[in-house]
């Protein structure tokens, strides 16, 4: 009887260990995936947190400190304002990581997946008109789609932000710079959706020919239910490795929109931003620190997003295994 | 072939007049008003009255629309000249490719002025291509050669760290290296392609691509090297320098040929920092100025023109795609 039941027990955990904690396991075992995940972890935290984190506020101005090299109180120097390069650094990641996951959330997971879902699975007339609009984005070339939606779309913003606070109880929602945020994030939306919106399309397209969709028809399962119990979990591991490798490119079309002068507005610190300050030839003179580290910072979270990535299709594709 | 190259250019119209609509569309939603960006902050309501009326801005939106847009694919008879000392001339029907005038540089037109930056830029974007293309290509290939040595591993890795450092960051540790400390080259400015300026703008705008050519032209050839005709030219008894130039080196570079036409957006996005830092007259920091300036009719032209290029290179890379693979048919039923 009992035997009985520990060969019970010990299949019901065989079936539950599934697909994605087989290759999370594997993950694990990857070195580089390993760091590349804690690299992530501790710049995202950090970067998340930097209100704790930091040991200064990023406007803190100290005369008497100015264009100090690296040292014990400021590990990463000041600035020509005697600000601490750390604690901006700190913010600048914050304000990178709003963006990018902002952005990925909405434009890949949300609206990419769902698009590719659909136009994979009905197809016709549906698929085409998905495809077409996705093909004029893709015909912009990608700088000037990112920099023409930013730059347009900020100033309606605000007219509308100004119109929130003067009709509603919100306040202070101009100087939180909420506008460049929403306008930033909606140009890498646009930027990124339809990369990952064609390749879910392409892996529903293989999916929705297996038998246990078909299965799942003739039992007379729903639309919706075929979408999101069977066809998505499918595509999860490919949706991972799309996510982990357009982030690394996301990243760097913020740090760029900032660096053109496009991204978050001074004062608030941006990577792009700093990373302009840093390549001055007359600051690279003199102030090495400055280009350094927020250089190391944003090439940093780059690699290992791409590391994650190219981690990732070694453990979801049994055939390079 | 040619039914699918008919297809792709009738389509081409229609996705520029969408492109093209919803620049326009964008940046007439931008609030505030240009002509007062042109006269400053003091200025006479007649006159801006008058400049609006010329500049066709009292009227409604799909009326300016078509107005800008008949002024760029009117057709109209070109009149080129052979050379130019002698009087020879022919005279060429096309679209009149009138962009307006700039707002910022009053009575100046547009496509004049875009001219010249279109050229330092496109110098710029082939110098890069061309480092990444020359460095990228024989080294991947090479590394897939050597497969199970060190080297290999170690110039993947080496690739994928130098692709992930952002242009930002090479560019100025470029001029650091070169003109601080060893003084080799002027820190920056533009002195056409001849420059010796121009060794560093090409390194660092090429920097990225040569990784990313090194990973996928490795990847490509292992992928040939693994085909079973490799193995079939070897037990024949070709050499392997034959087996090489004749049968993998070809095969290798086909998917590269479609990387190649997409690679050029991202090239252009480099450009467009590089020129920023190395301080060069293109069209990437004319992009910026003109946005800040509100020149509407600089950025449409801009839009229009690159957008034409970008998705003519991508049609020319399919063609290509076909006719360097012969396995690969366009026509024959199914959609393109």
């Amino acid at each position: 009887m009992a035997s009985a039941r520990l060969t019970l027990d010990r299949r019901t955990e065989a079936r539950s260990k599934g697909h994605l904690a087989r290759a999370w396991s594997r993950l694990l075992r990857k070195k580089i995936a390993l760091a590349c995940m804690t690299a992530i972890a501790v710049l995202y935290i950090s970067g998340v947190f930097s209100q704790v984190v930091a040991p200064y506020g990023y406007t803190d101005q100290n005369l008497s400190e100015t264009r100090n090299p690296p040292s014990l109180k400021h590990p990463f120097g000041t600035d020509r304002g005697g600000r601490d390069m750390f604690t901006r650094i700190l913010w600048g990641i914050q304000n990178t990581v709003i963006i990018t996951v902002v952005s990925m959330a909405t434009g890949g997971l949300v609206i990419g997946v769902s698009l590719g879902l659909i136009s994979g699975y009905f197809g016709g007339r549906i698929d085409a008109l998905i495809n077409r609009v996705g093909e004029v984005f893709s015909a912009f070339p990608e700088v000037l789609l990112i920099i023409i939606l930013a730059a347009t779309l900020k100033p309606r913003l605000l007219v509308w932000v100004r119109w929130l606070e003067d009709n509603t109880f919100l306040d202070g929602l101009v100087r939180t710079g909420i506008q460049d945020y929403v306008a930033i994030s909606l140009a890498l939306v646009a930027f990124g959706w339809f990369g990952m919106a064609r390749i879910v399309r392409g892996q529903v397209l293989v999916l929705r020919e297996t038998q246990y969709v078909e299965a799942a028809r003739a039992l007379g399962a729903s639309t919706p239910r075929i979408l999101f119990h069977h066809l998505l979990p499918n595509s999860i591991s490919i949706i991972m490795v799309v996510v982990s490798s357009g982030m690394g490119a996301l990243v760097f079309a913020e740090i760029v929109l900032s660096f053109l002068g496009l991204g978050i507005q001074p004062p608030r610190p941006s990577l792009g931003r700093m990373l302009l300050e840093g390549g001055n030839i007359g600051t690279l003179q003199n102030e090495w620190w400055m280009l350094l580290f927020p250089g190391a910072v944003a090439w940093l979270i780059i690699l290992a997003w791409t590391l994650l990535g190219d981690a990732l299709v070694d453990v979801f594709n049994p055939r390079t295994r | 072939m040619w039914v699918y190259i008919a297809r792709r250019l009738l389509w081409l119209p229609f996705l520029l007049f969408v492109i093209s609509a919803i620049t326009f569309a964008l940046f007439r939603i931008v609030p505030g008003d240009p002509v007062t960006v042109m006269l400053g902050a003091r200025y006479d309501e007649d006159v801006a009255e008058r400049l609006r009326k010329s500049l066709d801005l009292d009227k409604p939106l799909v009326v300016q629309y078509s107005n800008y847009m008949w002024g760029v694919v009117r057709p109209e008879l070109h009149t080129l000249h052979l050379r130019e000392d002698s009087g020879t001339t022919i005279k060429v029907p096309f679209f009149r490719l009138d962009f307006g005038e700039s707002f910022r540089f009053r009575g100046r037109p547009v496509g004049p002025l875009m001219r010249t930056k279109m050229w330092v830029s496109f110098q710029v974007n082939m110098a890069g291509m061309l480092v990444a293309l020359s460095i990228g290509l024989p080294l991947g290939f090479w590394v897939a050669h050597r497969q199970g040595s060190w080297t290999d591993p170690a110039a993947v890795a080496i690739a994928v760290i130098l692709a992930s450092l952002p242009i930002m960051v090479t560019a100025p540790a470029i001029i650091w290296l070169g003109c601080l400390k060893l003084d080799l080259v002027p820190c920056s400015g533009w002195g056409g392609l001849f420059d010796s300026r121009m060794i560093v703008v090409a390194i660092a705008m090429g920097g990225p691509g040569v990784a990313g050519f090194v990973r996928l032209m490795r990847a490509s050839t292992l992928d040939v090297m693994g085909q079973d005709f490799i193995r079939t030219a070897r037990s024949k008894g070709l050499g392997e320098f034959a087996i090489d130039s004749r049968h993998v080196l070809k095969n290798a570079m086909i998917p590269i040929v479609t990387i190649l036409a997409f690679s050029l957006s991202g090239m252009l996005t480099t450009s467009f920092v590089a020129e920023r830092i190395f301080g060069i007259p293109g069209i990437g920091s004319f992009a910026i100025d003109s946005l800040f300036n509100r020149d509407y009719p600089v950025m449409m032209a801009m839009t229009i023109i690159l957008s034409t290029v970008f998705v003519l290179s991508i049609l020319a890379a399919d063609v290509a795609y076909a006719y360097v693979d012969p396995r690969i048919r366009y026509d024959g039923g199914g959609r393109g």
